[in-house]
């Protein structure tokens, strides 16, 4: 067993509910520095909710989510449950939805740069060095849609690109304030299989270069051959985990066994 | 001619009160407008109702007795403050048409999808941020026709402060039939609408052509 302190993710028996309904009990999982973990299960397994926790989007009801060994969230303690405090606690994760949602009114370079833009407006000597920053700012967005291959359509609005163009988009949009894990909730669920080919080629080059990533997806033999660690989850719990040899290949309970032949 | 020349000059005089009643209305109403929209929107149930019962009351009379509302109503209920008559115009012609304003703008706000908002949550925006930079441009596109729509009828609408004697366009020409026993100044009034509106509309058009770029 590795320690704790070198995981880049800790999550400890994480809850949540909606209302009675229990969609998450006792999550537990770490992520390491690189490492590519999938997270598969039928719908309404609580896969979205987990993904839609970490990044603070929904409010656990219990548990504990660290990253690099800070306690980002503690149902325990109020101090971090703060709406406030959540702002800047969401940076540590970017996440890549189903249905893109990318902002309709500005072009892809546009949606790449805004966040930075605002951002930078915080940092104490943006009045002095404000053209430098942006141009510093115009750069990375460059670079960002370079490495999703998209630097012919930076000037392209959302609606003048193909799906899979946009689902791009949103990963360099993600990648943008240089999150330290970068979430995919089913990224080509909306995608007919050539454009998803496009958009998991761009997730497996992330894969290639180390990126921490965790991967909601549907897309089994892709999740295969990509990942570190698979987890499998039913009932809002992580009814399996293992290397995607172990979950695939030997898969030990008669759930998981019946869900990938479906599959 | 010179008859011809007179009233022209007779109803430009009201056509200027006209204006000027639609300019302040609007220049007032649009912001006024979006905080009601939020009240309606509240997660806090007795603002939520407050605002949503003000907007039924407002919508629910007509805009005429609201008028005269605000002009004989603080005098019949003695306090001591009275409206000018143009005030009172103006203060019942703006809540009035901020109440529009802002069912106009819920509508707008709650069809711009979640997920717009998520985004910008999981980029680290502030609510303000998000708002006026993701969910506003696409509100505005949304709402443009019908606001187009609410606009033009704010331009007829305008006659009705005759109720209380302000002098607008309809008022100047009707005051033809009394003094000079003319009816047509009445009718020659409504091409003064009819252009006003050509303008409007031509406006709007112009505008919704440069928002043609977000597609929502």
């Amino acid at each position: 067993m590795n320690g704790i302190m070198d995981n880049i993710l800790e999550v400890q028996s994480l809850e949540k509910r909606f209302g009675t309904a229990e969609v998450l009990s006792g999550i537990g999982f770490s992520l390491r520095p690189g490492e590519v973990v999938s997270i598969i299960g039928s719908s309404g397994s609580g896969k979205t909710t987990l993904l839609r926790c970490l990044n603070f989007l929904e409010q656990p009801d219990g548990g504990r989510i660290l990253v690099n060994g800070e306690t980002l969230f503690d149902a325990d303690d109020p101090a971090t449950r703060q709406e406030k405090s959540l702002r800047h606690k969401r940076l540590h994760f970017g996440l890549v939805f189903q249905s893109f949602n990318l902002f309709p009114q500005y072009t892809a370079r546009q949606n790449v740069t805004l966040a930075m833009k605002l951002l930078a407006k915080e940092q104490p000597d943006y009045r002095k060095n404000r053209a430098e920053i942006l141009r510093g700012i115009e750069e990375r967005a460059d670079a960002l849609l370079a490495e999703v291959g998209l630097s012919d359509r930076a000037d392209h609005y959302p609606y003048q690109l193909s799906g899979g163009q946009q689902q791009r988009v949103a990963i360099a949009r993600a990648l943008a304030l240089g999150p330290e894990i970068l979430c995919f909730d089913e990224p080509t669920s909306a995608l007919d299989p050539e454009l998803s080919a496009e958009v998991l080629g761009t997730i497996r080059r992330l894969a290639d270069i180390g990126r921490t990533m965790i991967l909601v997806t549907h897309e089994m033999s892709f999740a295969r051959q990509v990942s570190s660690r698979v987890l499998f989850m039913a009932d809002g719990r992580i009814a399996e985990q293992g290397t995607p040899e172990e979950i695939f290949g030997a898969p030990k309970s008669e759930r998981l066994r019946s869900f990938l032949q479906n599959s | 001619m010179t008859t011809f020349i007179t009233v022209t000059l007779k109803l430009l005089q009201g056509f200027g009160t006209t204006i000027l009643i639609f300019l302040v209305t609007l220049l007032c109403a649009v912001p006024l407008g979006l905080p009601i929209a939020f009240c309606s929107m509240s997660r806090f149930k007795p603002l939520r109702w407050l605002s949503r019962g003000f907007v039924w009351i407002i919508r629910g009379t007509p805009l005429m007795l609201q008028v005269i509302i605000v002009f004989y109503g603080p005098d019949l209920l003695g306090w001591n403050l009275s409206f000018p008559r143009f005030g009172a115009v103006a203060v019942a012609f703006i809540i009035n048409y901020a109440a529009y304003f802002s069912e106009i703008y819920r509508g707008g706000i709650e069809s711009v999808p979640r997920g717009q908002y998520e985004a910008g949550q999981v980029l680290g925006l502030k609510k303000g941020q998000i708002f006026f930079r993701i969910t506003l441009p696409q509100v505005i596109k949304r709402i443009l026709a019908p606001m187009s729509n609410e606009v033009i009828t704010l331009v007829k609408d305008t006659s009705l402060a005759r109720v209380i004697a302000v002098r607008e366009l309809i008022m100047e020409a009707s005051a033809f039939i009394k003094t000079q026993a003319l009816l047509w100044p009445l009718f020659y009034s409504g091409a003064f609408y009819l252009l006003f509106c050509g303008l409007l509309t031509l406006a709007f058009g112009a505008l919704e052509k440069k928002l043609d770029y977000i597609k929502v």
